[in-house]
């Protein structure tokens, strides 16, 4: 450390070596990418929360609405109409922030602390990296939701047997819901990565998502009746969760169409954040 | 090599950076100086890419720095600003950014090691001293052993163990053929390793010029002398391309454009008692001072040719200021070697 010769820098036979050809391609970017995401105690931890979250929540409901049944207490109407699958699901509720805020870190993260300088100092091109970040983190986040989801149903149901909920895993639709559930919470992780690129703070990020997910659908409802049926119905919230409802409900979307919607909102953040990105100094 | 082409980035009315055009050329170290705010990091921002140019461009190596397929391995840079994360460990931000170009673990380990971070290499950057994370910093800026390296403001904050250390860095660096370039706002560090300067002030160039030309241009080194009869040396050394002045009265005079070991021998020709001889360096702190204080009045120039003024200090009276000049002794060499 207190050496005053000059100090080498590229380390045995600097001279006359051949230059090892580099190349930065997608996927050494999704590789660095994933490397990034485990490399923080955060993401673990978040994503420990999430999936707790998902369970812990669905068992909950499943256990509350067993032990209202079986004491005949009293449920509201919402309530008492309830299948396994909604009661297990009760949880994508919660868990849907946990993966969204983490998914905003992962961009926006990158701004706060200033480390978006070595990564779009190693990719200058920018936009592999918000595809690379939007992939490793959606799938991340739709495993993380997916098994969050069969896992509460597979305890939740076995715990309202017997009752009017009970479901079983090979009755209809109850696969295509969870996996529904899990793709919901895969893509809302990816509108947060893709809102933390666009607003570029964490706190704005977060604000932004948890507004689009939790208040938007509550200022509709104060809309007149007729304007709710035609809007209510296109927000995120209400679309995203048309993917994992059993039973297809009036006045809201088929899962199907739900997806598509839900799609084409994420598919808007990205554009959205793939625009700031290119166009804006880092 | 990195060029700039009439180099501009403006933020709405304010100009940071303003036509600049500059080459650095490979194999040297380059000084880019200029006062705090003259537009050093923005220029150094839009050779990698991180800020877009207004106007201009700027190329490394022939090419955008975006359009390289390798950019790390064209150049390295150290940012001012920390571009790490801190929840992260050393090694893993410098794995990270080694897996996006396929560098193989062996390099980062080699940075690790050149770097001296091994016993810290398994800490999370945000319990980093400054130094540390500066040597973490320039860790990735050698990653893909680049040609040109690039520094801005690399011993800022740094304790004097530091400093040495960058410094012996960029020697070295500069030893092995790459091309360094470095800003800082404090001409002495320059001087120390610099071979080329690149001088900016409100985002103008100011010159574009060697050390040595720089100390010439700024009146060159000066001889005190304190004899008998000033007024009889006066005249004795009066001769083209000589400067004399001294306040009257005074048995000081200042003389440039002649040696002390001249001065010396025409005196004792002459049976001029001397009571002090003595060489002053100019210092190119205040050559540099010089050159930036009215930056907004000077328009850019290349090469040598600074600002077209001929008179040696610009305007200051030497007898009447000490600053433009640092006392050594009679035969002090030149600045550090």
């Amino acid at each position: 450390m207190t050496t005053i010769a000059p100090i080498q820098t590229s380390g045995p036979a600097a001279e006359g070596r051949p230059r090892p050809a580099y190349r930065v391609t997608g996927r050494r970017v999704l590789r660095a990418e994933w490397a990034k995401l485990w490399s923080l105690r955060s993401t673990w931890i978040t994503l420990g929360l999430a999936l707790l979250f998902v369970v812990a929540f669905g068992l909950i409901a499943s256990a509350q609405y067993k032990s209202r049944i079986t004491s005949g207490g009293r449920m509201d109407h919402d309530f008492a109409a309830a299948s396994a699958v909604r009661l297990s699901l009760f949880g994508t509720n919660f868990g849907q922030l946990a993966l969204g805020v983490l998914g905003v870190l992962v961009t926006a993260g990158e701004y706060s602390t200033g480390m978006i300088r070595s990564t779009l100092a190693a990719v200058p091109k920018r936009l592999p990296v918000l595809w690379s970040k939007a992939v490793v983190y959606g799938l991340v986040a739709l495993t993380v939701g997916t098994a969050g989801a069969f896992t509460a149903f597979l305890i939740g149901s076995r715990i309202v047997t017997g009752t009017p909920a009970a479901l079983t895993i090979s009755d209809p639709g109850v696969v295509r819901s969870l996996l529904g559930a899990g793709l919901y919470l895969g893509l809302v992780g990816v509108i947060g990565t893709a809102l933390g690129a666009l607003l570029r703070s964490v706190a704005g990020g977060i604000s932004v998502l948890v507004a689009s997910l939790m208040l938007i659908p509550g200022l509709v409802s104060l809309l007149p009746t007729a304007w709710q049926d035609h809007i209510g119905r296109y927000l995120p919230s209400n679309a995203g969760e048309s993917m994992f409802t059993l039973h297809h409900v009036a006045n809201t979307l088929t899962p199907g169409t739900g997806l598509l919607v839900f799609l084409g909102w994420t598919a808007l953040a990205l554009a959205g954040a793939a625009w700031r990105l290119g166009r804006t100094d880092a | 090599m990195i060029e700039a082409h009439q180099l501009t980035k403006r933020y709405g009315e304010k100009t940071a950076v303003d036509r600049l055009d500059f080459t650095v050329k490979p194999g040297s170290v380059t000084g880019f100086l200029g006062p705090n705010g003259a537009g050093k990091s923005t220029t150094m921002r839009m050779i990698v890419g991180l800020d877009a140019p207004t106007d201009g461009s700027v190329s490394v190596n022939g090419r955008r720095y975006a359009q390289h397929s390798a950019p790390l391995q064209e150049v390295g840079a150290l940012l001012e600003a920390k571009s790490i994360h801190p929840g992260r460990t050393a090694f893993n931000h410098l794995m990270a950014q080694a897996h996006t170009h396929g560098i193989p673990r062996r390099r980062v380990d080699e940075v690790i090691e050149l770097t001296g971070l091994q016993s810290v290499a398994r800490k999370r950057a945000g319990a980093f001293s400054l130094g540390m994370g500066q040597r973490l910093g320039i860790a990735a800026a050698l990653l893909g052993d680049p040609a040109t390296i690039m520094l801005d403001e690399p011993v800022n904050g740094l304790d004097p163990e530091g400093v040495r250390w960058i410094r012996n860095l960029l020697v070295g660096l500069a030893a092995e053929g790459r091309t360094v370039f470095v800003s800082s706002h404090l001409m002495s560090e320059m001087a120390l390793v610099a071979d080329h300067l690149i001088v900016v002030g409100r985002g103008r160039l100011l010159a574009d010029t060697t050390v040595e030309e720089l100390v010439r241009q700024s009146g060159g080194d000066t001889v005190k002398v304190a004899s008998s009869d000033p007024g009889r040396l006066r005249e004795l050394l009066a001769a083209p391309g000589v400067g004399i002045t001294g306040r009257s009265g005074s048995e000081e005079l200042l003389v440039t454009g002649v040696t002390a070991r001249e001065i010396g021998l025409k005196a004792a020709e002459h049976g001029i008692a001397l009571f002090e001889l003595s060489s002053r360096q100019v210092s190119l702190e205040e050559a540099f001072m010089e050159l930036t204080r009215d930056a907004v009045e000077y328009h850019g120039t290349t090469g040598p040719g600074l600002t077209g003024t001929t008179d040696p200090l610009a305007g200051a009276d030497p007898a009447t200021t000490s600053g433009p000049l640092t006392t050594t002794g009679p035969d002090t060499p030149g600045r550090a070697a």
